[in-house]
């Protein structure tokens, strides 16, 4: 048995015809070669595979493709814009948010969910949010700062601009 | 890991969905965290999944004749955040924001984890402690079983074959009631090592349940009686935890064995009966 779907993935539509059983990641990966999406433990545990399907975040290793059909997937390919980094992906960059990077791309995916609905969450609420991600490297640290970076950058467009207006 | 080959359907109402189920070794799909982990290890393997996704009547929180009623695809994510559900019957919210992590709560669904009756699942306890009732739809249309009445032992419910559980029902509580989840959780599944609801109303009458505990979640009635209509001090916190933990087949695996089981269930009621003093 095989079923059509059709999946907007990064602002791009993709039609497939898939078997029930074809996990999403992948598809993401081995159907749309797009394998930043990592598959990390595979039973829905360290969050590596984690995606953002309609805005949420979500284990790709635990839904099926077939369940995306019409749904809207974000990866870690699609959040920069016009080849500007994302705020987290800059924030990760400049605070050191990973070590071997294997996690990156799914903890990035989460705290875009995070970041979403919190502007600006406290330490804890970051950690919290992370319960689902598992780090091996880092201990977390340099994680937490890298998405308190990006939080900062992302809130405060407005107060830069008045800054530079004022030393203009 | 990649599950053995199945048809899929994706019906857009109860009534088709009941008719897809019926045949041999079907199952539904609604959140899909705990069944599709189950089909990637080859624990399930059904030859048809019915994805109950596109059924809209399953989804969506109100409140009608007295009850909250929570349509059986909500996630535990939409509970976490539904009005209703914040303003009336806050244990539910703060119950399922103890449940696994951000990534299972935004799929992981009520009636799926119902269904499931994992012994160490969260919703067990919260929806036997709240009186709720889970209503179901069959061939022979719905019916509504007491959530005292629907978890039967490990992994199994009073559902019948092609039965599919459509909503969560729960009485608004009265003012004046308190109520608290407490939970112990493991520290990377977030399941249940011992998680404990209680309900408070105005007069005194407690209820009690308890999940993790046993191989399904249960009312602890004489630990109720031994608390109802008294006030609650540190005689009766000891009448009831050392009441709790008669006649209990304590679950006992690599987690927790049934003594340390046994000693969390009276300190997890404990700490229950304390927040609601």
């Amino acid at each position: 048995m095989s079923i059509k779907i059709t999946v907007t993935v990064n602002g791009v539509k993709h039609t497939d015809k898939v078997e029930p059983r074809l996990l999403l990641v992948h598809y993401l990966r081995d159907v749309l070669r797009l394998t930043g999406t990592h598959v990390g433990c595979d039973t829905s545990g360290c969050g590596a595979c984690t995606i953002l399907v309609n805005g949420k975040a979500t284990k790709s290793c635990t839904m099926l493709a077939v369940q995306a059909d019409k749904a809207k997937v974000t990866t870690i390919e699609g959040i920069a814009s016009n080849g500007e980094l994302h705020p987290l992906q800059e924030g990760f960059n400049q605070c050191h948010g990973l070590q071997c990077g294997f996690c990156t791309p799914g903890i990035i995916m989460t705290a875009c969910d995070l970041l979403k609905n919190n502007k600006k969450p406290s330490e804890e609420e970051i950690r919290v949010a992370l319960e689902g991600n598992f780090c091996r490297c880092t201990g977390y640290e340099n994680i937490v700062k890298s998405i308190q970076y990006a939080a900062d950058k992302m809130s405060a467009p407005k107060a830069r601009k008045t800054k530079k207006e004022a030393t203009v | 890991m990649i599950p053995a080959a199945f048809d899929y359907q994706k019906p857009k109402t109860v009534d088709e969905a009941i008719a897809a189920l019926s045949g041999s070794n079907s199952k539904i799909l609604a959140g899909g965290h705990s069944l599709l982990p189950a089909m990637k290890l080859r624990l399930s393997q059904p030859s048809k999944l019915v994805d109950i996704n596109g059924i809209s009547a399953l989804k969506g929180i109100k409140e009608e004749d007295g009850e909250i009623v929570i349509g059986a695809a909500s996630t535990h994510a939409d509970i976490a955040g539904d009005r209703i559900i914040k303003s009336k019957l806050a244990f539910f919210s703060e119950g399922a924001l103890l449940i696994g992590d951000v990534q299972v709560r935004n799929h992981g669904t009520i009636g799926g984890s119902l269904a499931h009756a994992d012994p160490a699942s969260d919703w067990p306890a919260l929806v036997l402690a709240a009186d709720g009732a889970i209503e179901v739809q069959g061939k022979n249309g719905k019916r509504r079983i007491k959530a005292t009445d629907f978890f039967t032992g490990l992994f199994s419910t009073a559902l019948q074959e092609n039965e599919i559980i459509i909503a969560v029902r729960v009485p608004v509580p009265p003012e004046g009631t308190k109520a608290t989840y407490q939970k112990l959780s493991h520290p990377a599944s977030r399941f249940a090592i011992v998680g404990c609801a209680v309900v408070r109303f105005a007069d005194g009458k407690t209820n009690i349940a308890f999940t993790g505990v046993a191989d399904h979640a249960f009312r602890a009635s004489n630990t109720e009686t031994a608390v109802s209509g008294k006030a609650i001090n540190e005689d009766v916190i000891a009448t009831a935890t050392n009441t709790a933990v008669q006649g209990v087949i304590f679950l006992s695996d690599h987690h927790a064995s049934a003594e340390y089981r046994k000693h969390l269930t009276k300190v997890y009621l404990k700490k229950a009966l304390q927040v609601i003093t």
